[in-house]
């Protein structure tokens, strides 16, 4: 999967569970903006998991990794070529 | 790791008379009694006086429990005292309700966890029935002192109560014999949940949600699944009360009807170690039901698990 398919189904997936619009910076925090809660959370890693056909193992359920567009992108590539 | 020589025989309970309403707390950390009910459940909660400790809370919940059973203290094989909020140092409150029981040789020790702490007293209880028999496991948290050892914080304060609650595990017949056990530690996020009485309660609840959110329903499922248990035909969820909203996802993701999931966290909060327990003396004083029960709790370390029990 190229990268541009990769954030576009990305982007897919964070429209679907936070039902609002999504930051233009892509290093923006999606909590600090308010876009994903403690609760939301979750939903979007399954979201990616079923999306991206993945299983995020729970030493990898670090909300660090789901912080921004660009670190939930670089944590897809690092287990697409893992 | 399946039991077949261990039972439940009483559930018993204590909570402050002291009412903690939402307004009380919002008006403290800027916040609405609405927001509060809204991200957490909870309406209310309670709050001991100052002269009442962990060991205080913790022996008015073994005496319900032990009065529940008619079972005399002194009948007892092991106590075991489960408490992350108890004061530091040592002896921990073990020894103290020990003796407020009046025993004088039964051996018992301190549990220092906070929410999944009555748990694994239950699971290792029921594991050490058929040595001691009667085994007393109690749950005592004074979270407010925990609160309020330094300034309120937002997004903690409004969480936790006070409580205790306490379960007889025997070798001895009782309502419901445990099936079996499953209990976890990952380490790796202790620094999520942590307090030492020097610094502030500290919680990153990103992580801890998204990790309860995954942890709970996975090790209740693991635990229905080998024993060939359907989690639709499981009759109550007695799970640690940290938040509705976690109560409603981990039904959820079970599959489960929301309604079996036992919930009292509106009224009490979030009582750390001694919610599961609170919640089941609740529930055990309901309507007798027949059937499954999974025992279930989460909490710093971080330590999950959970029981299966079926009626007698």
């Amino acid at each position: 999967m190229n990268d541009a398919i990769r954030r576009e189904r990305l982007l897919g997936v964070l429209a679907k569970i936070t039902k609002q619009p999504l930051p233009t910076d892509s290093e923006e925090s999606l909590f600090e903006s308010g876009l994903l809660d403690s609760f939301a959370l979750p939903d979007l890693v399954g979201a990616l998991e079923e999306e991206f056909s993945i299983k995020v193992p729970d030493a990898d359920l670090n909300p660090r990794k789901f912080d921004s567009i660009a670190r939930i992108e670089a944590y897809l590539a690092e287990r697409a070529s893992a | 790791m399946p039991s077949s020589t261990a039972f439940l025989r009483a559930f018993g309970a204590h909570v402050p008379e002291r009412v903690v309403a939402n307004a009380e707390i919002a008006a403290q950390i800027g916040r609405t009694p609405e927001w509060i009910e809204s991200v957490s459940g909870i309406r209310e909660r309670r709050w001991a006086s100052p002269e009442m400790g962990v060991a205080d809370l913790a022996v008015a919940a073994a005496e319900d429990c032990l009065s529940q059973a008619g079972v005399p203290a002194s009948q007892l094989g092991l106590l075991m005292v489960a408490s992350g909020s108890a004061p530091g140092g040592f002896p921990g409150p073990a020894a103290a309700v020990a003796e407020r029981l009046g025993l004088d040789s039964t051996p018992a020790f301190d549990l220092p966890m906070a929410s999944a702490g009555s748990l694994f007293g239950m699971a290792i209880a029921a594991r050490l029935a058929e040595a001691h028999g009667d085994v007393l496991v109690v749950a005592a948290e004074k979270m407010s002192d925990v609160l309020n050892a330094g300034p309120l914080d937002p997004n903690t304060a409004m969480l936790f109560g006070d409580g205790a609650g306490a379960v007889l595990v025997s070798s001895q017949p009782g309502p419901w014999r445990v099936v079996d056990s499953i209990l976890h530690t990952d380490g790796h996020f202790r620094g999520s949940l942590n307090f030492d009485w020097k610094s502030p309660l500290h919680m990153d609840g990103l992580s801890v949600i998204l990790q309860a959110s995954r942890k709970l329903p996975t090790v209740i499922a693991e635990v229905l699944e080998r024993n060939g248990v359907a989690a639709r035909d499981v009759a109550a969820f007695l799970l640690h009360q940290a938040n509705q909203n976690l109560l409603a996802r981990v039904a959820k993701s079970l599959g489960a009807d929301a309604e079996r999931v036992f919930s009292n966290v509106a009224r009490y909060g979030n009582t750390s170690s001694a919610s599961m327990l609170i919640a089941a003396a609740e529930w055990s004083r309901e309507a007798r039901r027949d059937g499954s029960v999974i025992f279930s709790g989460f909490g710093a370390g971080f330590h999950w698990g959970a029981v299966l029990a079926h009626s007698v």
